[in-house]
């Protein structure tokens, strides 16, 4: 059975996504029967390049998937190298966690009302400092450029590669690195840059490349905060999908494609940019230069994590007075009056959603991590385990999920169940969600996993014990605080999928994600906050738990403490 | 009895069962054995595919859904959608794929270019609508409007529900006499440049601008209430884009930026980033006033000459199962309770499709409304109600639109 | 009954085509076979190989016969064969006495009295419900042969288990391990870098290279 697992995982991630790909691939040459395309044809792309503004969606998606990963790499790595383990670096590391679990549209909506012409930076400014007296007429939010769809993004991106990065850091003893090179005369964030760096990036491409993929074709966040005339590729693709006239389906088709490609360019420029650094980078790391900018990129590096890990806080702060706001007149730094109104009004309404999200989330979960386990386990008995770094396995294709864009492969799916004559249901849903759910629990265990100690395991099983046993009485409950972290993060994924519960659930399935986007077109804010904040609250509760519940139950056990 | 003459009286029988049990399980119920469709409903669920972008709506429908659970146990689900077309398109998709007595959509709420799309391929079931029980109550003979949509005829392929006008609203702190016609618009905001928009189209509350303006800058009325392939659709929409691509550097964003809707339009007057704004909904500013989303210093007004209004309504799609609950929610939709709920400003202050005047005066007291709240509209503003030009326009409009300034 | 032997049986083993180790030996019930060489010569390769831990990379021939029964193919937990590492690796989410309990064998009758004579029995009576991780270095290794012994191996692998003591512990450490396996009449296999070790341990030696 056991060995049956990584099998099982890669035809259940791969099957989908191949399926959903070809079936976006037929249509986009004029071929899907159902709709009356039986020949094949270029009119699907004649039609998608004669649409409006479409270079511009193009180019927006182009380089959002670049400039947010770029963004976001270089702040985490700034801060990496110049952490020195003080109080403010602690603070930031056990921000981490609960930065990441704010839902991708929670922050863009907190993002959205903190830097909006009247928004909270700009009541707090006004009109002591700016002089307004109302909100001035600048367009900040849903810029033609990105620029605020990026913002939104790099405030997310920042945790999720800090969180790879300190679990790559593990497996390279950095400190040592960064004393040896110390005693050689470098000052530690030079050190670290020129030392640690180049044995860490291999370690977090794969992240990375998850980011390129996903700031270049995101959905909900572009609704919120992208532009509009025209929005992202991504988003023009959802409308079109939705035309009542059914022969936009084969644009939308080829348009999914285009996406594939656009998403597949950015990595590929990508790939092309590390070449390039790397090539210029190797002049300065022998350079022997050990001294200059040390103060600056350290002092940028904290700087800037340090502004995105508070904007992330102040949005949802600000969401927060949202919800709770009577009129709220422009500058007021505060609501005149203060009301549970819309709490009350909503409370009604939330139960559906939110029990919807926690089933799907949880059983997404329990199935990501019963199969993460069966294959991690079956790793261990077999003793094969890749090694530490490389990704040999057929596991490797759990990450297409995070590498091929949601948007192009979806549509294909509900073509697929659509022929099929399958009904939406919540299992649907599931299945989808699974997709995202896996590749990230995956990435959060294996690590801990294949680092336990096996001499643990051996014990056991000189002592008597079955394989079995060994792992339900001592891997798995040693492996307690990484497991519930893992679980946690699929939590996290599930209850922000957008684009999955809205197509595979064919709009009947409702969370608490598809009813906040839905409200986002309505942009009645105190509503957005008070859902927002539910949101925002769900997954925070499973790292909640997954920080509380080891302290609890090992708390007269000091062995336990600091996981394995 | 013998045992072949069993089988004999048997295999007699099937093909009588047969006949017998196919009406029951694929003809739809006859909205004119009106007790028989209230029992068949019992117990069905209705999917409900209704716009979900306004908190005051889905607050209604919440009600309506625990209301009819009680009354009928007949589980009411609304599925929100950013865009009727989204059920439209869903509804044709399922039939392309051969499934036609299975779909997903039970009722859509719907007008306009989306009825008329529906209608031309035949998807919606019907008529049902004139034999729902409470649909007298509108007086059809003598509002001719619960029964045309954008100048078609609805042959009782969809109930009414609710009346919007388009109603602008301004705050009356920094804006004394606001500009009263379309032209006056324009020149208000080259004098206030930033302070107006209109929703993006194609936003239904933004393509209603599109036509009212039509309606005020052109001189072609009858071409617009007739298909747009018989008339010269560039000469006649040239004055609105003339005007338009006049207004629009003097719009909120220079015109670079819309509101993505109504609901946004008022958020943005909320935060007092916009002076002037409209709605479809006429009540909308008066109950937002009380829910402290706009200034108490709101108020309502229509342009002179009137503005565009219509009747949104409900239809089946004809794939529905539950066709028989989702007449039964129709006819509840069309109850005095149902209706005089939607107008309370506290809920949602939709205008009722029931003619109050000929009801009894006890039901005529519950649509009685708060003319003291100083954000409502005059009681007679609403009296030059602009009709609605045929479907096909809207349409043309907004791909023009989107071709002549997306991407810019 | 007799007590079983343990025995390796032209034992031979390779890592990529190359020779690692040769061995061929016999250890009689209560008596300690050393194995002494530097690191990387295979020791723990050999421990591995006898506990039935090996690598897949490796390449081994040859048997490991205990009491004349060959478990060479036989998973690690129906082996028989008890193992002691340098670190007395007490799983640290169970209780001192958990430790012990996992030690028993399932069918064990009256556990908590076997496990509470075990503790008199290294003088730690009343420990059993402490956390194993505030015991001091020598406790803990009491605790980890007493878990050892109580799942009753017919035979004993030692990984260097006196490497990480002090000096003052390891000989005293040396006196009870040595002395509880000869009681219980166990063929043991040593392996060390440290003479002392060999030397206390009393039996035959073999030296790799």
């Amino acid at each position: 059975m056991l060995r049956l697992a990584p099998w099982l995982i890669t035809a259940l991630l791969v099957g989908p996504i191949l399926a959903g790909l070809a079936m976006a691939a037929l249509p986009a040459f004029g071929y899907l029967p159902a709709l009356g395309g039986d020949s094949l044809s270029l009119d699907p792309w004649r039609d998608l390049f004669a649409q409006p503004g479409l270079a511009r969606s193009v180019a927006i998606s182009f380089s959002s998937g670049i400039a947010t990963t770029a963004v976001s790499l270089t702040v985490v790595v700034l801060f990496l190298a110049g952490a020195s383990g003080n109080r403010l670096d602690r603070w930031i590391r056990r921000m981490v966690s609960p930065l990441l679990s704010i839902p991708h549209a929670a922050a863009a909506f907190g993002l959205a009302f903190l830097i909006a012409p009247s928004g909270l930076v700009s009541r707090a400014l006004s009109p002591t400092v700016t002089g307004w007296e109302r909100p001035p007429d600048l367009l900040i939010v849903q810029d033609p450029w990105g620029l605020s769809l990026m913002a939104g993004l790099v405030v997310k991106e920042i945790p999720f590669l800090l969180l790879m990065s300190l679990a790559a850091l593990h497996q390279i003893d950095a400190e040592h690195r960064v004393a040896l090179a110390r005693s050689l005369g470098y000052r530690p964030t030079i050190a670290w840059l020129k030392v640690v760096l180049p044995s860490l990036y291999p370690l977090i491409r794969l992240p990375v490349f998850a980011v390129i993929a996903y700031a270049s074709s995101v959905v909900d966040v572009a609704m919120i905060l992208g532009p509009t005339l025209p929005p992202t590729l991504s988003v023009s693709l959802l409308t079109w999908f939705n035309d009542p006239d059914l022969s936009r389906r084969f644009m939308a088709s080829a348009g999914a494609l285009l996406q594939l490609g656009v998403t597949l360019a950015a990595l590929a420029s990508w790939w092309g940019l590390e070449c390039l650094v790397r090539r210029l980078g190797r002049g300065w790391m022998a350079g022997g230069q050990r001294q200059r900018g040390e103060r600056r990129l350290r002092i940028a590096g904290k700087a800037l994590i340090l502004l995105a890990a508070i904007t992330a806080l102040v949005g949802i702060a600000g969401l927060a007075i949202n919800s709770l706001a009577g009129f709220w007149r422009f500058p007021d730094g505060l609501p005149q009056t203060v009301t549970l109104q819309h709490w009350q009004r909503a409370l009604p309404s939330l139960g559906g959603p939110v029990a919807a999200t926690l089933m799907i989330a949880g059983t997404a979960t329990l199935l990501a991590v019963g199969l993460v386990l069966a294959a991690l386990e079956n790793e261990q008995r077999s003793g094969r385990q890749p090694a530490q770094g490389q990704l040999t396995s057929a596991l490797t294709l759990l990450y297409l999920p995070l590498i091929v864009p949601q948007i192009a492969f979806l549509f294909g799916l509900v073509v697929v169940m659509e022929a099929l004559g399958t009904r939406p249901t919540r299992w649907l849903v599931i299945f989808g969600h699974l997709l995202f759910v896996l590749p990230y629990v995956f990435l959060s265990m294996s690590e801990a996993y294949r680092r336990f100690d096996p001499r643990w395991s051996r014990v056991a099983l000189t002592l008597g014990a079955t394989p079995n046993d060994a792992f339900w009485r001592v891997r798995l409950p040693m492996l307690l605080a990484p497991l519930l972290t893992a679980m946690a993060v699929g939590l996290a994924v599930s209850i922000g999928q957008y684009l999955p519960t809205l197509l595979l659930g064919a709009g009947r399935v409702s969370t608490v994600t598809t009813e906040a986007v839905a409200l986002a077109a309505g942009g009645n804010r105190r509503l957005i906050g008070v859902w927002a904040l539910v949101q925002a609250s769900l997954p925070l509760l499973g790292f909640i738990i997954a920080v509380g519940l080891p302290r609890l139950l090992w708390s007269n056990r000091r062995g336990m403490r600091g996981t394995p | 009895m013998s045992l072949p003459r069993t089988c004999h009286a048997l295999a007699a029988s099937l093909p009588l069962a047969a006949l017998l049990a196919s009406p029951t399980t694929l003809a739809a119920p006859d909205p004119g054995d009106w007790q028989a469709v209230v029992e068949e409903a019992r117990g069905q669920t209705v999917y409900w595919h209704a716009w979900g972008g306004d908190g005051r709506t889905n607050r209604y429908l919440e009600w309506v859904a625990e209301r009819m659970q009680a009354e009928h146990q007949v589980e009411v689900i609304h599925v929100k959608l950013g865009d009727t077309a989204e059920a439209v398109s869903r509804v044709l998709a399922e039939r392309q794929a051969g499934n036609d007595d299975d779909g997903s959509v039970d009722l859509v709420w719907i007008n306009g270019e989306n009825f008329a799309a529906m209608r031309d391929s035949d998807l919606l079931f019907g008529p049902f609508a004139e034999q729902l029980p409470h649909f007298a109550l509108t007086h059809p003979e003598h509002n001719p409007e619960v029964v045309t949509d954008f100048t078609l005829p609805t042959d009782g392929f969809e109930s009414p529900w609710g009346k919007a006008q388009i109603t602008f609203y301004y705050d009356s702190d920094e804006l004394d006499t606001p500009p009263t016609s379309v032209a006056e618009i324009k020149a208000w905001a080259e004098d206030n440049p930033g302070r107006f928009s209109y929703p993006r189209i194609p936003d239904f509350t933004g393509s209603t601008f599109l036509k009212q303006a039509l309606i005020e800058l052109s001189d072609a009325d009858e071409a617009l209430y007739a298909p747009v392939e018989e008339s010269d659709f560039e000469a006649v929409s040239a004055p609105l884009w003339d005007y338009l691509d006049d207004l629009h550097p003097h719009l909120w964003r220079s015109g670079r930026q819309f509101p993505a809707s109504g609901p946004d339009m008022l958020r943005l007057m909320g935060d007092g980033e916009l002076a002037l704004a409209f709605t479809f909904i006429p009540s909308e500013p008066a109950a937002a006033v009380a829910d402290g989303e706009l200034a108490p210093s709101t108020r309502s007004y229509v342009l002179d000459g009137g503005t565009l209004g219509n009747v949104h309504f409900v239809a089946i799609p004809y794939n529905s199962p539950h066709k028989a609950a989702a007449m039964l929610l129709a006819d509840f939709l069309l109850t005095p309770e149902a209706q005089a709920h939607k107008q309370d400003l506290a809920v949602w202050g939709d205008r009722t499709v029931l003619d109050v005047s000929r009801l009894d005066d006890d039901q005529a007291a519950r649509f009685e409304l708060d003319q003291d709240n100083p954000a409502m509209l005059a009681p007679d503003a609403l009296e030059q109600t602009l009709a609605e030009p045929h479907p096909s326009w809207m349409d043309a409009l907004q791909e023009a639109w989107q071709a002549r300034y997306v991407g810019r | 009954m007799t007590a079983p032997s343990l025995e390796f049986n032209r034992v031979h083993i390779a890592l990529h085509g190359r020779t690692l180790l040769e061995l061929d030996a016999r250890v009689a019930p209560g008596e300690v076979l050393t194995v002494m060489g530097p690191s990387g010569s295979g020791k723990s390769t050999l421990l591995a190989y006898a506990a039935g831990f090996l690598a897949p990379a490796f390449q081994a021939s040859g048997q490991v016969l205990l009491g004349g029964q060959d478990i060479t193919t036989l998973p690690a937990e129906r082996r028989g064969i008890g193992l002691l590492f340098q670190d007395p690796l007490l799983f640290p989410h169970l209780s001192v006495a958990g430790n012990l309990r996992f030690g028993l064998p399932r069918a064990t009758p009256d556990k908590a009295a076997r496990v509470e004579t075990a503790l008199a029995d290294i003088g730690l009576a009343g420990f059993g419900a402490r956390d194993p991780a505030t015991l001091s270095g020598g406790q803990q290794s009491r605790v980890a042969l007493m878990r050892l012994l109580l799942s009753a191996p017919k035979a004993v692998l030692l990984d260097e288990p006196f490497s990480k003591l002090d000096t003052a512990l390891r000989h005293e450490m040396r006196q009870l391990v040595f002395g509880r396996l000869r009681d219980a009449d166990l063929p043991s296999l040593l392996v060390t870098h440290d003479s002392e070790d060999a030397r206390d341990a009393g039996g035959q030696m073999i030296e790799l290279s």
